[in-house]
């Protein structure tokens, strides 16, 4: 059914749909609504789930991990410093490979104090092991949720659905909610390959050491080290699995395709303007305006970016002259993350054709900035029709000295 | 940037409910023949009788482009005074339309040739039955009978919907005062 | 994912010697002195702070109880709490004499 609702109530309907049984969440603007929708959806029967009331997002997460030990559906969201707050347990669900979901509804981080988007928070968290995805509309919103379940419970590793704050999570947009049953059939109820249990006790990440040792039973148990390889394996490999997930959707719901990046225009593509959530979408309608300039613009965004899919962004961005990365994140001191992994992407990935495209890095919108297609249109015209030396300087969009 | 783009930036203060008023607008037209609608509020520190704005975007295609409204072809104002605080007129096309809320005569209103339409929506609102102060469903009457987007039924039907359990009937019927006495002016 | 899925993680079951033999770890040797200690002294299951306390589970809940020296690595909470002071710590060094 097609209906008309703000981000945050696609991403609850996800969820729902989904009948994850345990929600635990602390709120924080702007994830708040998402958490509100399914504690109202719990309290009505709507949906047979226990909703956890926690005092802070380190708790929230750390009951998200006690129930997914015990073989639970487990979800939770939030933002920004709540995000951050919660740091220490992201980790932990990764090493403990528990298929658990989260939804990120991106906002900056202080200090100063904001409440408004960019991608700072879960950008800063892509080195803890869990698959990040980045929605870039509403359906894509209640779409990745249904199959981040499926896809953490197929490789055990935990997923982040990020999408903007306010940009998607408060803005209304038509988007299909699909039937319960349609569902059920795509997502079947979780069977945990190990769950606690009181009968036959256990110890899970206890004090691992350095070394392989014997266990009780006087068999090899892995190291720390074997057991962060394995999770840098599965990482590696979940792209393969991602792969088949999104081909099980199509086939049920119709919709879907490509679930590392969406390339628009890009086939004969001279410049490539490459962002993620929102923005990527806004960079069509600059494309557009300058492919009727005469100038050949391409957009590729990047819908999943950990695993990272190098050598599919190498492919698309094989051929083109110049490259411009547009970034709501910084890594401090360096440049735009998204930016460093393209070139990094880049250097293997087209080893040996002889040329590579200038890669250059805006950053804008950090805060909430207000991002003009004005602006967007000015940069993106720049990069394709000025000669660019000092590539590897910022160039930040909207800031006002 | 694109032609057949409809922009309608929408003007009231914080709890007003000028979000509610635009979700059903969306709602309305986009079950009469707008498949590319979004309805985009902005945010600052939301503070009771604060000015508050968001933006309606409707087109016959997708829309990507989710930046507040700059260059309205419709402005609605939910409180006539807010005209004189702010310059919430600001980037509105030559030949847009301003719908206010305002006791004041249609003749009192000039912008660079823009058409105005004029209700006294929180009169009417009170007529309706609604208690004072409540315009965001009256509002939409003014809005269906200017720009005749999407039509009456339809805008009724997504009221009551959407006031389900508060006064559905009384705010259904505060927007047909409301666009039974529209006063249409300007240019 | 299946039967791999618990060698991917850190799991491990409880019993003895998960860490090894760690009765060779002690310095002291906690000796339990029947005539003291309660259920033994009174020949009916009582007290058994010391089995309540034992951090590696070493102590069993009998009459009497009863060490486990294989895995009992000395640590002496026993006899700290031990109310009729019935364990005392004594040093490994004296068995090895002994022994001898």
């Amino acid at each position: 059914m097609q209906i008309i609702e703000s981000g945050n109530v696609a991403a609850a309907l996800g969820v729902k749909l989904s009948r994850a049984q345990v929600v635990a969440a602390y709120p924080i603007t702007p994830q708040t609504p998402l958490t509100e929708k399914l504690s109202e959806f719990i309290e009505a029967e709507d949906m047979e789930a226990q909703y956890i009331p926690v005092e802070s997002e380190h708790s929230a997460l750390a009951v998200c991990i006690a129930a997914s030990s015990a073989g639970a559906r487990s979800f939770t969201a939030t933002s920004a410093n709540g995000l951050l707050y919660m740091h220490e347990q992201i980790h932990w669900a990764a090493g403990a490979r528990l298929p658990i979901v989260m939804c990120v509804v991106n906002r900056g981080v202080g200090a100063p104090w904001t409440v408004w988007n960019d991608h700072q928070d879960s950008m800063s968290q892509r080195d803890t092991g869990w698959i990040q995805m980045y929605a870039n509309d509403h359906q894509q919103i209640i779409d990745s949720v249904i199959k981040a379940f499926c896809l953490a419970e197929e490789v055990m590793v935990p997923v982040m659905v990020c999408y903007d704050g306010y940009l998607l999570s408060h803005t209304y947009m038509p988007f299909d909610v699909p039937e319960t049953a349609v569902v059920d059939r795509f997502l079947p109820p979780y069977k945990p390959p190990y769950a606690l249990d009181p009968h036959t006790p256990a110890n899970l990440n206890t004090v691992t050491l350095p070394d392989v040792r014997s266990d009780i039973h006087g068999n090899q148990a892995h190291g720390y080290m074997e057991i962060r390889h394995f999770l840098q394996e599965d990482m590696r490999s979940s792209t393969q699995a991602l792969a088949r997930v999104e081909t099980r959707f199509k086939e049920i719901f119709g919709r879907g395709g490509n679930p590392f990046i969406e390339s628009y225009r890009c086939d004969d593509a001279e410049f490539i303007a490459v962002g993620i959530g929102s923005l990527s979408y806004h960079l069509r309608d600059v494309a557009d305006s300058l492919r009727d300039e005469g100038i050949r613009a391409g957009v590729l965004s990047v819908n999943l970016y950990r695993p990272f899919p190098a050598a599919i962004i190498a492919k698309t961005l094989r051929g083109c002259r110049g490259v411009a990365v547009f970034e709501k994140a910084l890594s401090y001191g360096y440049q735009g993350p998204l930016c460093a992994d393209i070139k990094s992407a880049l250097y293997q990935g087209i080893d040996g054709s002889g040329r590579r495209p200038f890669v250059l890095n805006y950053i804008l919108g950090l805060g909430g900035r207000e991002i003009t297609t004005r602006d967007l249109h000015d940069a993106f015209r720049q990069s394709c029709t000025e000669v660019q030396d000092n590539v590897d300087e910022l160039r930040w969009i909207g800031l006002k000295l | 940037m694109k032609s057949d783009l409809i922009e309608i930036r929408w003007h009231g203060r914080g709890g007003q409910g000028a979000i509610t008023a635009a979700k059903i607008v969306a709602k309305a037209t986009f079950s009469t023949g707008f498949p590319g609608v979004v309805m985009v509020p902005t945010f600052g520190t939301e503070r009771r009788g604060a000015p508050v704005f968001t933006s309606l975007k409707l087109s016959k295609k997708r829309i990507y482009d989710l930046s507040p409204t700059q260059y309205p072809d419709i402005i609605i104002v939910l409180d006539h005074l807010l005209l004189e605080e702010s310059a919430i007129t600001a980037g509105l096309k030559p030949d847009g339309l301003i719908i206010v809320n305002t006791p004041r005569h249609v003749d009192a209103y000039r912008h660079n040739g823009a058409r105005i339409a004029v209700a006294d929506v929180t009169d009417l609102a009170m007529k309706a039955g609604l208690p004072q102060g409540v315009v965001n469903s009256g509002i939409i009457g003014s809005f269906a009978r200017a720009t005749e987007l999407t039509d009456m039924d339809t805008l009724l039907k997504a009221i009551e919907e959407e006031f389900r359990g508060r006064r559905p009937r009384e705010n259904a019927r505060s927007a047909m005062l409301a666009y039974e006495n529209t006063v249409i002016g300007g240019s | 994912m299946g039967n791999d899925y618990c060698r991917k993680i850190s799991h491990s079951t409880n019993g003895p010697g998960d860490a090894g033999k760690t009765g060779s770890w002690r310095i002291l040797r906690p000796v339990l002195d029947p005539q003291i200690c309660i259920p033994a002294k009174r020949g009916t299951p009582a007290c058994y702070m010391c089995w309540l306390y034992c951090p590696d589970g070493v102590i069993s809940r009998s009459i009497p109880p009863t060490i486990d020296y294989e895995y009992c690595k000395g640590c002496g909470i026993c006899a700290e709490e031990c109310p009729t002071k019935a364990i005392t710590m004594v040093e490994e060094a004296s068995f090895i004499k002994e022994d001898k």
